[in-house]
This record gives C-alpha cells, structure tokens and sequence, in this order.
C-alpha cells in the first residue's frame, strides 16, 4: 500500500501499524454478515472490518488497520490538521482494509462510522467518507457511540460478561455499568479527562507524542522515585483532574523542569548512565521523572478507587478497562490488586484494541444492525456531545 | 475465581470474644459488627485497611486523613442532633497491622438497627415489576405515596444535615439507613411486605467534609439524584419529592436548589474533549 504524501506539517511522522488477525481466515460465504467500522473522532483514524457468522459462532476480526497523526513536542493536536490527516488517509485504509480482509465490496452488510463523542472536524470527515460509501454501494448507514463501541470491543475481546467499565482516554474519563439496556454513567469527570491532562502535563515537559504522550510519561515514570504530594480530587464516584494538572504544571515551573531544554538534557542523561548515578547524590529536588511518578501514582490511585467504589455499589467483580489510557501498565496493576483484594478479576485490553480503532465502531454497529438499527441519511450529522448513556442497547437482554 | 479473604483485623479486634462478624465490603473499608466494652452493646467498626494497590505515602495519607476527618463530622453532627450514628472509639496512626505496623486505621461507631435504603427500594421495585399490574389504581397511588414520603423524608434528613455544616460527599441509597422503629405496621399493611418506615439515618461519612457551600451541598443533592436514577429507576420520578423535603429543611436550601439548577457541576454532564482543551498548550 503507497502512503499518501501530506504536506504542511514540518513534523508530520506517521506511524502506520499493520493490521492483524484473530483467529483464523476464514472462508468467505454469505453464512456471515460483515460490517466496516470507520473511527476517527480524535487523532488515529481506523477501519476495521468484523464478520459476525449466522451460526452464532464467536465474531472474527477480518482487519483492523490505523493511522496516527502525531503532532510534535510540546503541542497538541489541531482539529484542522488532523481533520486533514484523516481525509488524506481515509480512501487508502478503506481499501487496505478490503483487501486484507479479502472482503469483496458486494459481500459488505453495512457501514459503522463514529457519530460521536469527539473532536468536531475529524468526526466530520470521517462521517462523509462513511455517508458516501454507504450512498456509493447502497449499504445500510450505522452511526456509533464512541464509547459503546470502546464497552463492546472490550466485552468481546476479554469475554467479560457484565463488568463494571472503566473508560479512560484523552477525551473521556467514565465509569460505566450496564443496567436495563443501557449503559449507566456511575462517576465520571468533572472537568478534562485524565488522558488530557496527561497529554497537557507531557506539552510542559516537552514529552514526544509519539507513540502517545501517556505512553512516554509512563516510561519516564518508572525512573521516578519521590512521590510529591499533589492534590487527590474524589467527589463521589466523580472526579476531577484540572487542579492537579495546575498544581503539578506550578512544580513543574518552580522547579524548572518544564520546556525544551529540559527535555533534551533528559535524553542525553538517559544515554549516560554514570552521569545519572553522580546526579542522584546532589540533591532532594523532585526530577522529571519524579513528577511523572507521581502524577500517575495519583490519578490511577483515583480512577482504581472510583471503580472500587462503583463495583461496590452495583456489587460486580469483574472489572474492564478500555480506552487509550488502559493500556497503561501501571493503571492495569494498580486495578489488578484492587480486585484481587476484592476476590474479582481485571479485563484489560492490549494497544490494538484499547486505542481507538475501526473493529470496535464495526462490532457496535453490527451489534445494533441486527438488532435492527439504521441510521437514516438525514440523521447521519456527527456530534461532539454523545453521552453513552443516550444509546438503547437494544442487543443485550439480561 | 479464589475465595476472598479479608485482611487479618488491627489488635485489639484480633482477640475478642465474640471476634467481630464482617457485615460489608465496601469500597472503602470493611464494616464489622462487635461489640463496645460489653458483649451486649453492640457496634460497628469500621476498618479502613491499608490499600496495597496506592503508594504507601499517598495510602496512609489518604487513609489517615479519611478516618479523622470522618470521626468530626460525626462527633460534630451528633452535637448538632443530625441522625448518625457516634462516635465511640478511633485508631488513626494504624498502629494495630501485623507486628504492630502500618495496618490501616478504624473507627467504632454506635449500632444502628435497621435495613438500607437500597435495599429496601430494590425489594420495593423488584416487587412492583412482578406485581404491579395486579394492584387497583387506589393501591398503586398508596404505594407509590409511601415511596414518596420515604423521598421527602430523605431529603429533610439531607436539609439537617447540610444546616449542621456538613456535607456527606459521597450520597448513595446505600449510605442511607432506617433505624427500625419499636413497631412495624407498615409491613403488614402494604402487599410488597416492605416497610418504609423508621427514622433516616445516615451513614458513611468516610469522604464528609465541612462546608456550607452551595456548590458542595449542590454536589451532595447531585450525586444521590444521579445514585437514584442508576439504581432505583422506579423511584426516579419520584425525585422531585426529595427536592421537596430538602426545601423545607432549612433556609439554606432555596440557595442551594437555585444552585443545583443552574448546574454548576455538569447536570448535562460534560462532553470533556472541547476544541479549546485539544489544541492549547497549557501554561
């Protein structure tokens, strides 16, 4: 596949990731309904293509490709930008995916596309491809609740039956239980999710995006030691992350640990050992490095206890996490133990699935196709606001 | 799935007789029933074990912060005859663990007698999705009456609450308690065989604070109306009753439901990614 050529961004580096398979190819036959699934409500856009076999045997992922667009140190993404990034990129992930999946154009059932939550421009792009795909071959339109899509990739990946959900992302921070075909909000957050302020806490040290930003700071993290004493904000089973972000950014100030220059003293340490050891010995100053510890050490302390608190009340022991922010280790260990005191167990998803992605929107959609959902033309416009718990989950019957 | 064990209990609860029956784990901690001094008093302790998933610095801080701040709110609403139960005893320093170190802190409390209001909603509600179709209009408006005042009855335990300068912070149906009155009539009377009656006690004080702040009061009211509508979704309508007691708990309480109306904490809660937040670089 030829990569389209983007121009504008000095800093435009893609990360293509190739897509995989689960379980084994199968044969194809009209035994099987197969939907496309088109993501693209923040900065990856993703298509994914699931066939749902009539037999009732377990749904298989065909393909499952992804595109980032990363931006560089010190900046967050654009809407524009990435609203671009996914108009360049979608037509040649679309055809990526069909042919990876072997799936012929006439074999498709219906096309899933993000209808929301998410970043305006890049919900809308994505939306056009999918209204005209859906016009072009005459297949049935789905629009998906990002977050649904997130609970049922998860749900199917993990073999979860009835979890308590915690979603956690750049853009979303939710506790979630299923009660009475929908999925009921428990706690959420109050103001910015806990992945933006990860990503906002990587902006002033200047962490790379790349991968992602969470990703870095964990990494960073694992060399911190000192735990610094930031604000611990638990409403409820609500949240709020804003003043950490505020407490820790003044630190990081007072501290002069933010900015460029920093960030590349940091790398050349990284790469000379011996200078680290001497440096450890000089003071009691928290590093960056420190400052990355304890921020996760916080808010994961925060999100493990909401989800405690919710698992709690609703008395479930299995708890799911997804979302761009599960893939994170130690979020994962700290919800292990936790349930592991509770005599429950942790579902957790690995980077493909947890990171936004295509198969989750295409096996929503397909969940609410065959329970006989269409998303009419007229109703097709895309929605910053989407609650999940707006969405009828027409599917599930306990 | 390995069967669940509690964390051994901090001395001096390791060597009681009768030992303490564990009651509940909840999120926090775990609730015991003992007893105080003498084995005919009974009580609750309540055991906030260490959390072994959080760093040790932020665990006994959290933890330690926690159970006292706990202990003045109710050693405060007891003063000012808010219905809790009080305070009898606390451990704040943990010094009851294995080899006398670091095992969490506890607080023993007066027992209260009596089901909680999840509880009683849930049976109320799993009856009336059975049965409700075979009551008469009369007996319907009777039942959903008793549902009623048991709302206001709430809300005017959350008003007194609130006038003693306190707020729960953490409102659920099941930090609401109903102490078990010396005769039950209600019982008998109704066709779901559940009573609504007894006096409101609230319970869990564990995130409490004090505050007389419309918007933290606000967050209270916010928080159980949100609690109510996930748990008990028959009793939901029913909402604007709890609202009714509350306002005329106390003066305050015009303030705070203007408050709560004008949704300073996100009653259409938040789309969180808004354009603004992606793209600018904090600071």
């Amino acid at each position: 596949m030829t990569l389209p050529e983007v121009t504008g961004h000095p800093i435009y580096t893609a990360a293509y990731e190739s897509s995989f398979f689960l379980g084994s190819i199968i044969s194809i036959s009209a035994a099987k309904m197969i939907a496309i699934g088109m993501e693209g409500s923040a900065n990856k856009i993703g298509i994914g293509i699931m066939s749902h076999p009539k037999d009732g045997s377990p749904p298989q992922v065909l393909a499952n490709i992804r595109h980032t667009y990363v931006s560089p140190p010190g900046e967050g993404f654009l809407p524009k930008d990435v609203a671009r990034h996914h108009r360049a990129w979608v037509v040649n992930l679309v055809k990526g995916a069909l042919k990876e999946a072997q799936v012929s154009v006439e074999e498709v059932d219906c096309i899933c596309f993000t209808q929301g939550p998410g970043m305006g421009a890049p919900l809308q792009a994505v939306a056009i491809a999918a209204r005209m795909l859906s016009l072009l071959w005459g297949k049935a339109l789905i629009g998906v609740n990002h977050c649904v899509g997130h609970i049922e990739m998860g749900r199917l990946i993990t073999g979860a039956t009835n979890p308590v959900v915690l979603y956690v992302s750049g853009g979303n921070t939710q506790v979630i239980a299923y009660s009475s075909q929908r999925y009921r909000i428990f706690g959420e957050t109050l103001d910015i999710a806990v992945g933006n302020c990860l990503d906002r806490f990587a902006r002033t040290l200047h962490i790379s995006n790349d991968p992602f930003p969470g990703y870095n700071i964990e990494q960073l993290a694992k060399q911190g030691k000192q735990l610094v004493d930031l604000p611990y904000v638990v409403k409820g089973m609500d949240v709020s992350f804003s003043g950490i972000l505020a407490a820790i950014d003044s630190l990081a100030a007072t501290l002069g640990l933010g900015g460029e220059e920093r960030a590349r003293e940091d790398a050349e340490r990284a790469s000379n050992v011996e200078q680290t050891s001497q440096d450890k010995d000089s003071d009691n100053k928290p590093t960056r490095a420190d400052l990355c510890f304890s921020l996760q050490e916080t808010v994961y302390a925060m999100l493990v206890e909401i989800t405690e608190r919710a698992m709690a009340h609703v008395g479930s022991k299995q708890v799911l996490i997804v979302g761009g922010v599960g893939s994170n280790e130690r979020l994962q260990e700290m919800m292990g133990i936790m349930a592991r005191d509770r005599g429950g167990s942790v579902y957790a998803t690995d980077e493909r699935f947890c990171i936004d992605n295509g198969i989750m929107i295409a096996q929503a959609g397909m969940l609410a196709y065959q329970s006989g959902f269409r998303t009419p033309l007229k109703d097709s416009s895309c929605t910053q606001r989407f609650r999940t718990d707006e969405v009828h989950v027409k599917w599930r019957e306990d | 799935m390995a069967e669940y064990k509690p964390p051994a209990l901090p001395a001096p609860f390791n060597s009681t007789n009768p030992a303490p029956e564990l009651l509940t784990q909840g999120a926090e901690g775990h609730l015991y029933k003992t007893f105080s001094l003498d084995p005919s008093i009974p009580a609750a302790l309540k055991v906030r074990p260490s959390k072994p998933y959080r760093h040790p610095i932020l665990d006994r801080r959290l933890t330690r912060q926690r159970i006292i701040q706990e202990a003045r709110c109710l050693a405060k609403l007891v003063r000012e005859g808010v219905s809790v139960p009080a305070v009898l005893a606390l451990d704040w320093e943990g010094q009851g663990g294995d080899e006398a170190g670091w095992g969490g802190a506890w607080l023993m409390m007066e027992w209260i007698d009596g089901p909680v209001v999840r509880v009683v909603l849930e049976q109320w509600e799993a009856w009336m999705k059975k049965n409700a179709s075979s009551l008469d209009a009369a007996q319907l408006e009777q039942e959903n009456a008793r549902v009623k005042a048991l709302l206001r009855r709430i809300g005017k335990a959350l008003g007194g609450l609130h006038k003693a300068g306190v707020v729960h912070g953490d409102l659920t149906t099941s930090n609401l308690m109903l102490r078990l009155p010396a005769e039950d009539t209600e019982a008998k009377a109704s066709p779901t065989g559940v009573s609504t009656q007894g006096e409101v006690v609230l319970i869990d004080f564990g995130l409490a604070s004090q505050s007389v702040q419309d918007e933290d009061r606000a967050v209270d009211l916010y928080v159980l109306e949100r609690a109510i509508g996930s748990t008990h979704p028959r009793s939901e309508p029913f909402m604007e009753e709890l609202v009714h007691g509350y306002r005329e708990s106390h003066r305050g309480a015009i303030s705070t439901l203007k408050r709560l109306e004008d949704n300073p904490v996100p009653l259409s809660p938040p789309s969180p990614m808004t354009m603004t937040e992606c793209f600018l670089p904090y600071g």
